[in-house]
């Protein structure tokens, strides 16, 4: 069956900027409902989303394009499958909660309204990312994404921690949106394709280009910046400086999973290789490892959210390298159960710092009275973050230990490495869960309270979906793995994900060992930080130092390159200007080998030579000239000759404009240099001589040459003729040059005149217009007396 | 003669830009005022040239006498003139100005808009 036409899909992607454009005075004119309002923004689309879902599960694509720049091919076209559904569903539903919470976590805020906008925008960007089908549409869409985070990382721009968590975050996730566009303009030539739908029907070509390996490498680059992947991974934790509901949106559902969005959909065109394959299983197996060791180290509770966002990121890169029906299924499974219980968890850590006023771990406990509600939520949560069974975690969790019993080698290994990062997870998870709540209760900055109704729906939703909907493993199988399986795997899947405990399975037993490992580290958490922080410390350097180091050399690069091009001499920069002018006029003779022939010694009349030599001696008066006055004079000498010269030829309007500006020129010089106490010689020394002359007569030369070139080839005269014929009996005037600047070029004229009153003008305020020493302000009464 | 005049052109633009690319600012001057003749020139020589015969034409008749020069580039020195004066007259007002103000004429002490010891830029976010 064909693809249908719906443009409802980019109506979705267009429909949070025009919120965003309307969110403030929403925000101005309701106050506290706005939240609530705005949220109707992203449920609707949640709801229209869910209208796609049954034409997607029987395998029908729906698309919609709208020219943009046909002539390079490039459309503003999206398309739903499998895959875009259950992001669009993930980030609208999710993003209903963040709205409703950001309305009660941010009720006061002078920038609330600017908030609402943001969020929203940022939502938009994903959202059109996900339904893209054109590459460069989804290149956009992917930019705009970094720029909205940017705004939203820095909203709480006072600071300098979140100026720069927003430039770290822009620096890296949009570095690496130019390494994809790289990539995929590199695919784009490679297969001729320049969409999604073209890219995945033709599946297979890419890899057996000879390029293959750099537009591998370019949209891996990409999608790792954006999904945080080591060694790039250092911005997320810093990101941690936006207000909690940007933490919850971005970490959970959107931004970094953007990433991951980008590999899966490229697993067809780019995937099935051995350099896929390791590259991806490498990098996500160490992400994975990192993020849970370094969340464990933290105290924070939003920072060890962040670095267990880390893992689950390696951890889905990990399972998308493997590649395997089982591993991409887990993907999937995993994916949404992470934005589930991760989304909850990022939004009860900061209904905990809203009640109590810190999010330090060590400082908090004994809420469970206090703050019931978010405890439960806390709970539920946890249970699909451990993979407890009947949460959505624990069929994420099975199937992909599933994935990796299959063969020895290296599924056995990449079985450890899920076993130890899912129970530094798991640790990390219950210790958010259970420590601030159990014990007693310590003191913290407020009375700790419960948050309102728009803080507490949001976790205890997601939370509560997140447990049951391991419940409707039918329905998941039917809807979810079977069509975004399709979108990934380029063919049709056939999923049976079952919630069972078939006790005899390896997959059972690695879920048990994960566990107990957990258990254990949970247990012994304080030791473990210990332990961690010492080799953190062993070890001195973060790639968090390294982009300091790489951002503050580049300014010094900048202004070392500034001061190096702009050093303050303005002869040197005239010098520069000489050279290329000098450049400009040789090379195309050169290039084109179209010098001009060197005529012969002309033959004059002595009063053509007498003129000339009139003109020489003035020049080289000026240049020789040991006061100023004689080279003043000398000025007059070789402005004079060149009236000559234009006596000579037949030029009597030149000559008097020229006598009288000439002279004008040598008496206004005379009385202004009077008036000067300058140096009376051009100290030069020998050597900067020569180097100006050189370059003065190269350049010099060059015009010589360009009017030879001119002189030898036929003048064209059609104006001459026009002008000479049309002036008498048209124009009315004898003298054709005056004809000419008061009638046929009398709007230039015009232009001249008014250079030189501007000039004069100019002159007028150099002259008169003084700085004024500072006077007292007058008062009223000294003004009436005066 | 136009061959002539393409030395003498070249002569012009020579000192003048030798000029141009001293330090002190009344030599630069000199070098712009030069520096408008050698283009004059240039527009001049480049319309060819012809002797004497000014391009107006006679009483009684409708066309200039046959051989008479080109008015064309005429019409455009002479707007270049005027420019050129215009520009050197404020460039002078200026220079004057500056030498008020920063009691210098010589380009490596005007150091106001690039001082030597500018700020580095701050290494922070």
């Amino acid at each position: 069956m064909g693809p249908s036409l719906d443009f409802s899909i980019a109506l979705i992607a267009i429909a949070p900027f025009v919120a965003a454009l309307f969110a403030p005075w929403i925000k101005h004119f309701t106050g506290q409902l706005a939240g609530w309002i705005l949220a109707i923004v992203p449920l609707s689309i949640f709801i229209m989303l869910l209208g796609f879902i049954e034409p997607v599960s029987g395998n029908n694509v729906v698309v919609a394009a709208l020219p943009w720049i046909p002539s390079y091919g490039i459309e503003f076209s999206f398309f739903v499958d499998g895959l875009s559904l259950v992001f669009g569903l993930l980030i609208s539903g999710i993003g209903t909660f963040i709205v409703i919470y950001s309305g009660g976590y941010l009720a006061g805020h002078p920038h609330h309204g600017r908030f609402f906008s943001y969020i929203l925008m940022f939502m938009g960007s994903m959202l059109g990312l996900v339904l893209a089908d054109n590459i460069f549409t989804l290149f956009v869409f992917w930019e705009l994404t970094s720029i909205t985070s940017f705004l939203l990382i820095g909203f709480d721009h006072s600071r300098q921690a979140a100026r720069r968590a927003a430039i770290q975050a822009l620096v890296v996730t949009g570095g690496g949106g130019l390494l994809l566009l790289a990539g995929l303009i590199l695919l784009s030539t490679m297969t001729g394709q320049n969409s999604l739908t073209g890219l995945l029907a033709t599946a297979g070509l890419a890899q057996s280009h000879g390029a293959y390996i750099i537009a591998l490498l370019l949209v891996i680059g990409g999608a790792f910046a954006k999904s945080a992947q080591f060694p790039l991974h250092f911005w997320l934790p810093n990101a941690m400086e936006a207000p909690t509901p940007v933490s919850a949106f971005l970490h959970s559902a959107t931004m970094v999973k953007a990433g991951v969005y980008l590999l899966a959909r490229m697993n067809p065109v780019l995937g099935g290789t051995e350099p896929w394959f390791w590259i991806l299983t490498l990098f996500g197996g160490v992400t994975l490892l990192l993020g849970g060791a370094l969340a464990i180290r933290q105290t924070d509770l939003k920072q060890m959210l962040a670095y267990t966002t880390l893992g689950s990121l390696g951890l889905l890169v990990l399972l998308i390298g493997v590649g395997t029906k089982e591993a991409i299924l887990g993907a999937i499974l995993y994916l949404c159960a992470h934005s589930l219980f991760k989304g909850a968890m990022f939004m009860i850590a900061g209904t905990i710092d809203h009640g109590t006023g810190t999010r330090d771990i060590t400082a908090l406990g004994g809420l469970r009275e206090k703050m019931p509600i978010t405890f439960i939520a806390a709970l539920l949560s946890v249970i699909s973050m451990a993979g407890f069974p009947i949460a959505l975690g624990f069929l994420a969790k099975e199937e992909m230990y599933l994935a990796m019993t299959m063969g020895l080698w290296p599924d056995l290994l990449f079985l450890a490495v899920l076993i130890v990062g899912n129970s530094l997870m798991m640790a990390v998870g219950l210790l958010i869960a259970l420590k601030p709540f159990l014990g007693a209760l310590k003191p913290t900055p407020y009375k700790p309270h419960e948050g309102s109704l728009s803080l507490y729906s949001g976790p205890v939703v997601l939370s509560v979906l997140g447990v049951i909907a391991g419940l409707f493993t039918g329905w998941i199988n039917a809807n979810v793995l079977n069509p975004t399986g399709a979108s990934i795997y380029n063919q049709a899947v056939d999923a049976s994900v079952y919630l069972g405990f078939p006790i005899t399975e390896p997959k059972v037993w690695a879920s048990i060992a994960t566990w107990i490992l957990g258990g254990v580290l949970f247990w012994k958490a304080e030791a473990v930080r210990g332990a961690l922080r010492r080799a953190g410390n062993a070890i001195g350097w973060t790639f968090d130092i390294g982009f300091d180091a790489t951002m503050f050399g580049l300014v010094r690069l900048a202004d070392g390159v500034t001061r190096f091009l702009h050093h303050g001499k303005l002869e040197w920069y005239t010098l520069v200007m000489f050279v290329v002018l000098a450049l400009t006029l040789y090379l195309p003779m050169l290039i084109t080998g179209t010098a001009p022939s060197i005529p012969d010694f002309p033959i004059l009349t002595f009063y053509e030579w007498g003129a000339l030599l009139f003109a020489v001696i003035g020049l080289a008066a000026v240049l020789v000239a040991k006061t100023r006055l004689v080279a003043i004079v000398a000025l007059g000498i070789q402005g004079f000759a060149v009236a000559v010269i234009f006596l000579l030829f037949g030029a009597p309007d030149l000559i008097w404009t020229q006598f009288m500006v000439e002279t004008l020129s040598v008496v206004i010089l005379a009385l202004v240099m009077t008036r000067l106490h300058l140096d009376q010689r051009d100290h030069r020394e020998p050597a900067l001589a020569l180097r100006d002359g050189v370059v003065s007569l190269a350049a010099a030369t060059g015009f010589a040459f360009v009017l030879l070139s001119v002189l030898q080839t036929d003048l064209d005269l059609t104006l001459t003729r026009l002008f000479e014929a049309t002036s008498a009996p048209v124009a009315h005037g004898r003298n054709i040059v005056n004809v000419i600047l008061v009638d046929y070029r009398a709007v230039d004229t015009l232009g001249e005149i008014s250079v030189v009153m501007a000039a004069g003008l100019a002159i007028l305020a150099l002259i008169r217009l003084r700085a004024k020493p500072a006077r007292k302000p007058s008062t009223p009464r000294a003004r009436r007396n005066a | 003669m136009e061959i002539a005049l393409v030395g003498l052109v070249t002569l012009f633009f020579a000192v003048a830009l030798y000029l141009i690319l001293s330090k002190s600012i009344i030599r630069m001057l000199l070098g712009v005022v030069v520096l408008g003749n050698a283009v004059h020139l240039l527009i001049f020589t480049i319309g060819r040239l012809t002797t004497e015969i000014p391009p107006i034409i006679p009483a009684g008749t409708y066309v200039p006498l046959e051989g008479s020069a080109n008015p064309l580039p005429q019409a455009l020195i002479l707007t270049a003139i005027v420019i050129s004066f215009a520009l050197f007259a404020f460039l002078l007002v200026l220079g004057y100005r500056a030498y008020e103000e920063l009691d210098a004429d010589n380009t490596d002490n005007m150091r106001l808009a690039e001082p030597e010891d500018a700020p580095r830029p701050p290494f922070s976010y």
